[in-house]
């Protein structure tokens, strides 16, 4: 059947199986691969993506449930100019990725939990990401990441483009 | 994993909901938050033909007060996400308990997907919101061809994945009592952060219920006569695995579920006494 939907800013429309999830159809039909895929079964968070101003897991949703809504992933976050978010700016000076699978998941996620709460304390973090997994890092650095961008002021809990995250 | 396919029919209103589940009868499953049922037909557990989707119905998400005096319920639409129900300002002042539950159900990204319509019709015994619903009181508002219905708490969940409620019907309302500012408790044992609880128990006005010690979720009958007749909590929660039927699994074996049970719901009680 056809979807539409706005994907980092751009709409468009695309014949899809129902049964397609978000995952792969971000992955697969718009060619937007830094949405990883690691446990398949809701537990990891690495698919995390930001859909109408929420966190989600995008291997737990259809592309046909997303018909009609925003959807950013790790890709729409950068300004046109390259300029990185506050909070991909925090996970590189905060040494916040060793192996990087776990990262575009953690990024929209603390998107996500910024918008909720701008100044969240380190137990607040942890609890917000709590849907995330990191086999590397031991979450130190993560932590110290998402507190980082917290600095940066509202623009670490916004996503470019589309609307804002309401978490 | 990739679900077996199927006609996917997105709904913009009960009636037409109802009119979907009665065309395709036993073929067709709803779809809410997707949060139960996509994690199963991805492992092909479950495997409808037909998927009726109604998270785009309007006006399915609200909490507000009706009635009033003794008589008043907050009455909660189906359609109600956990983390609205986590931040709702009249669930928080009229049932506090329900808003702090939904806070604890997995993580933000489910609770972003998931709904409080969706985790009533699951009948899943170990799930938090349920728990908290059934020591409340009150009642499940089902509506099907014949009109709506209404079914105590009590009596809705009756098996393991099985409810009162018959497949060409939907849940389209929570009703539970207020309690204002009478206390209440709930203490969820997991190993990891975001899971469902290995045990968890709820007490509120006098009720105990438990999740995952049985095959629903299920009231603590012999602690609550043991608070009625007066008993100390400590005597009281002491009996709350009593008529109990915990499984063992890879978390926990029954003996160490019947020991959650007992030492969970005492907290549960000393928090609602504010001990
Ligand atoms: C990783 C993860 C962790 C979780 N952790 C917890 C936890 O800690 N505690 C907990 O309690 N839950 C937990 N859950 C479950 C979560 O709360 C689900 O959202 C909830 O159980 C189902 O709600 P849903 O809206 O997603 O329903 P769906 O998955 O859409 O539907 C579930 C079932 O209910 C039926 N249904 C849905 N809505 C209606 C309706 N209005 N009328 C009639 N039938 C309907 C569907 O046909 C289906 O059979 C977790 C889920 C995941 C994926
Ligand atoms: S791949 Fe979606 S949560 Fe792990
Ligand atoms: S950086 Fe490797 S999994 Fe997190």
């Amino acid at each position: 059947m056809q979807v539409s939907i706005t994907v980092n800013g751009e709409q468009r429309t695309d014949e899809v199986e129902p049964r397609l999830l978000l995952a792969h159809y971000l992955r697969e039909v718009c060619g937007l691969k830094a949405t990883n895929i690691g446990c398949d079964t809701t537990s990891c968070g690495a698919c995390t993506v930001v859909v109408d101003g929420l966190s989600v897991k995008s291997c737990t949703v259809l592309a046909v449930q997303a018909a009609g809504a925003q959807v950013t992933t790790l890709e729409g976050l950068a300004g046109a100019d390259g300029e990185l978010h506050p909070v991909q700016k925090a996970f590189r000076e905060e040494h916040g990725l060793q192996c990087g699978f776990c990262t575009p998941g953690m990024v929209m996620a603390s998107v996500g939990l910024l918008a909720a709460n701008p100044d969240p304390t380190d137990r607040e973090v942890r609890e917000g990401l709590e849907g995330n997994l990191c086999r590397c890092t031991g979450y130190h650095n993560i932590v110290r990441a998402v507190r980082s961008a917290a600095q940066a002021g509202p623009a670490a809990g916004r996503v470019p483009g589309a609307q804002e995250v309401q978490a | 994993m990739i679900p077996s396919p199927f006609e996917y029919v997105r709904v913009g209103s009960v009636e037409e909901a109802l009119a979907a589940l009665a065309e395709h009868g036993e073929d067709a499953k709803v779809l809410a938050g997707g949060h139960s049922l996509l994690p199963l037909m991805k492992l092909r557990l479950a495997v409808p033909e037909v998927l009726v989707d109604i998270s785009g119905i309007p006006g399915m998400s609200y909490v507000r007060v009706e009635g009033d005096g003794a008589d008043a319920v907050v009455a909660i639409g189906a359609g109600t996400r956990h983390h609205e129900l986590e931040r709702d300002e009249v669930a928080r002042a009229e049932v506090p308990l329900l808003p702090h539950v939904a806070g604890l159900v997995g993580d933000p990204q489910v609770r972003h997907r998931g709904t409080i319509g969706g985790t009533t019709a699951h009948s899943d015994p170990a799930s938090d919101l349920p728990t908290a619903l059934l020591a409340l009181g009150g009642t499940v508002v089902l509506q099907g061809p014949g009109g709506r219905r209404e079914v105590p708490v009590t009596e809705f969940w009756t098996g393991f994945f099985e409810t009162a409620m018959s497949p060409d019907e939907l849940v389209v309302e929570l009703r539970v009592p207020r309690t204002g500012t009478l206390g209440w408790g709930y203490e969820k044992f997991t190993r990891r952060a975001n899971d469902w609880p290995i045990v968890a128990a709820a007490a509120v006005d006098g009720r105990v219920a438990l999740a995952n010690m049985g095959g629903t979720v299920l009231r603590a009958t012999a602690t609550e006569e043991a608070l009625a007749a007066g008993a100390p909590i400590a005597e009281a929660a002491a009996l709350a695995d009593q008529g109990t039927s915990p499984v063992a699994d890879m978390h926990a074996d029954a003996d160490y579920r019947r020991h959650l049970a007992r030492l969970l719901t005492r907290r549960a009680l000393e928090t609602a006494a504010g001990a």
